[in-house]
């Protein structure tokens, strides 16, 4: 009797934290969406900002972080795929592979607005890429590189060993194993790394301020070597140093709704993705 | 045909096996049994060197093949495995298509003729007598086939590559009897073409599909004489005890 009643007390105290998660996200969500959903229009979302910025839309800045989403994705995705089918499939020394980890895990904890400084003195100053969407890229990319290393390794380790084994017993080569057997088979939880690293970088506003983003800009980009707007950085500047705070909030609350929006759609195009490619390989 | 001489074994400081010295006849069967741990499927993993796999493993002695030292520094270990095939305890067949998995030994050892690669998968699903029951789903997945559908394709995806050795890592252990039937009358089929290692805890299985059979303990080959002798007469009381089943 005494514990079937600690366990109702324990489930009770489970979910109703369970429930109050929940409670917290629909709170943040609704409260943006209420304050925000007023602005949303076509033209909003289409237009550059008007009359410092207390009119129009944001169009250059949803068009700059998307380009800084796939820009930072192409450096951090190939680079920390590898590295991590490096230290999970390849390596044997496990000292090495230690001393990865650690790097890795370090890297991870510094703090975003260093990588911003990193990346102005190392791409913006050194390399002369100046303030542009490749010196973005680049330090939005190293600043995810851990994420995707750890998810991608956490995908690998994933692959049950029966698999490698039985592939080698075949007389497959390592390269062989891990590109036809276990990579196929990780992919959807890679994907799945993926995901969270854009969710990170399209929210990131401390490493792009000295590397890429732009107060204002009424065109668009044309090329990599171009500045451009970001909506986390847009977001930042009217919410503080518009001209008129008061009449800005609302386009501040529309801004914050379109970048989760954006979030969450790329979150449910990637879901998409990996189902098929996880269908596929189930399949073929 | 394979020649164990002088094998010693160790897994870092553990002794695994002791002094080995074993013989086994081209075209037969070959029962490995002894209690768990003693060794036996460590021996079965040094044929197509499985145990290199294994950090901190370490064999002195000489293991031939075909009169071949498959330690030797010419031999390409990829090579090795292709020619001595494998079937594990658990069925583990790739996440890929039935007919995928059967050309998988001939994709990676380079043959991309889909004639050739299709002829060869019917001839390896029909030597495992698997091809009439997935004849009509060779695309589906393996992964929706029963556990002995699974390990009689393991035993089809390894007879593709045409190896000379099939060794078998009590391939029906975690089969239903039926299945396990299934893939006993197979390995009486095989016997005429492959030379057939297996290991086994099954001790009626060793005395129905075996002509050879070797009884390990403490990673020792206490007994090593005919099927049918060792059965009926062990010269080893510890043999005697284990197969009587008074221990293990």
């Amino acid at each position: 009797m005494r514990t079937k009643l600690q366990q109702q007390i324990a489930f009770f105290i489970f979910r109703s934290l369970g429930l109050l998660v929940i409670g917290l996200l629909f709170w943040i969500l609704g409260f943006i969406v209420y304050h925000g959903a007023g602005v949303i229009s076509w033209e909003f979302l289409t237009t550059a900002p008007r009359d410092g910025m207390t009119a129009g839309g944001i169009w250059p800045a949803l068009v700059g972080t998307c380009y800084l989403v796939i820009g930072s994705m192409v450096v951090a995705f190939p680079l920390g795929v590898m590295s991590a089918v490096y230290t999970s499939e390849y390596a044997r020394n496990g000292r090495i592979v230690r001393l990865i980890r650690i790097m890795t895990n370090n890297l991870s904890g510094i703090p975003s607005i260093v990588f911003g400084l990193f990346g102005m003195s190392l791409f913006v100053r050194t390399l002369g890429f100046g303030d542009s969407i490749l010196a973005g890229s680049l330090t939005l990319g190293l600043l995810v590189l851990p994420l995707v290393i750890r998810t991608t390794e956490e995908a690998l380790q994933a692959v049950p060993a029966t698999y490698r084994t039985g592939s080698r017993a075949l007389g497959a080569s390592r390269w062989q194993t891990v590109s036809r057997v276990v990579l196929p088979v990780a992919f959807p939880n890679i994907i799945t790394g993926l995901i969270l690293a854009v969710g990170r970088v399209s929210g990131e506003t401390a490493p792009i301020l000295f590397t890429v983003a732009a107060y204002f800009l009424p065109q668009l980009p044309t090329s990599i070597f171009d500045q451009a707007m970001a909506l986390p950085y847009h977001l930042y500047v009217i919410a503080t140093s518009g001209t008129d705070l008061e009449a800005t909030r609302p386009i501040a609350y529309g801004t914050a709704l379109v970048l989760i929006g954006v979030v969450l759609c790329i979150n449910l195009l990637a879901n998409l993705l990996r189902r098929r490619i996880g269908k596929h390989a189930h399949k073929s | 045909m394979i020649e164990a001489k002088d094998i010693d074994f160790y897994y870092g400081s553990f002794h695994a096996l002791k002094h080995i010295n074993m013989r086994i006849a081209a075209q037969s069967v070959t029962a490995l049994i002894g209690p768990s741990g003693c060794g036996k499927s460590t021996f079965l993993r040094l044929f197509n060197r499985m145990n290199d796999l294994i950090p901190e493993a370490r064999l002195t002695g000489k293991c031939l093949v075909g009169g071949e030292d498959i330690y030797g520094a010419h031999v390409q270990v990829d090579d090795l495995r292709r020619r001595i095939g494998m079937v594990f305890q658990r069925p583990n067949p790739f996440p890929k298509s039935i007919f995928e998995n059967v050309a998988y030994g001939l994709r990676v050892n380079g043959m991309g003729d889909r004639r050739f690669i299709a002829d060869r998968v019917e001839e390896s699903l029909r030597a495992a007598a698997l091809w009439e029951e997935v004849k009509d789903k060779l695309k589906k997945s393996a992964l929706a086939l029963s556990g002995g559908q699974q390990q009689r394709l393991c035993i089809a995806r390894a007879l593709a590559v045409q190896p000379t050795v099939l060794l078998m890592d009590e391939p029906a252990s975690a089969l239903d009897p039926i299945s396990t039937m299934k893939i006993e009358d197979l390995i009486f089929h095989l016997r005429s073409t492959y030379t057939i290692v297996i290991v086994t805890h099954n001790m009626q299985q060793a005395s129905r599909v075996s002509d050879h059979t070797g009884f390990f303990m403490l990673g020792e080959l206490v007994e090593y004489s005919e099927t049918r002798k060792m059965f009926t007469n062990p010269e080893k009381t510890e043999t005697q005890n284990y197969i009587t089943g008074r221990f293990g």
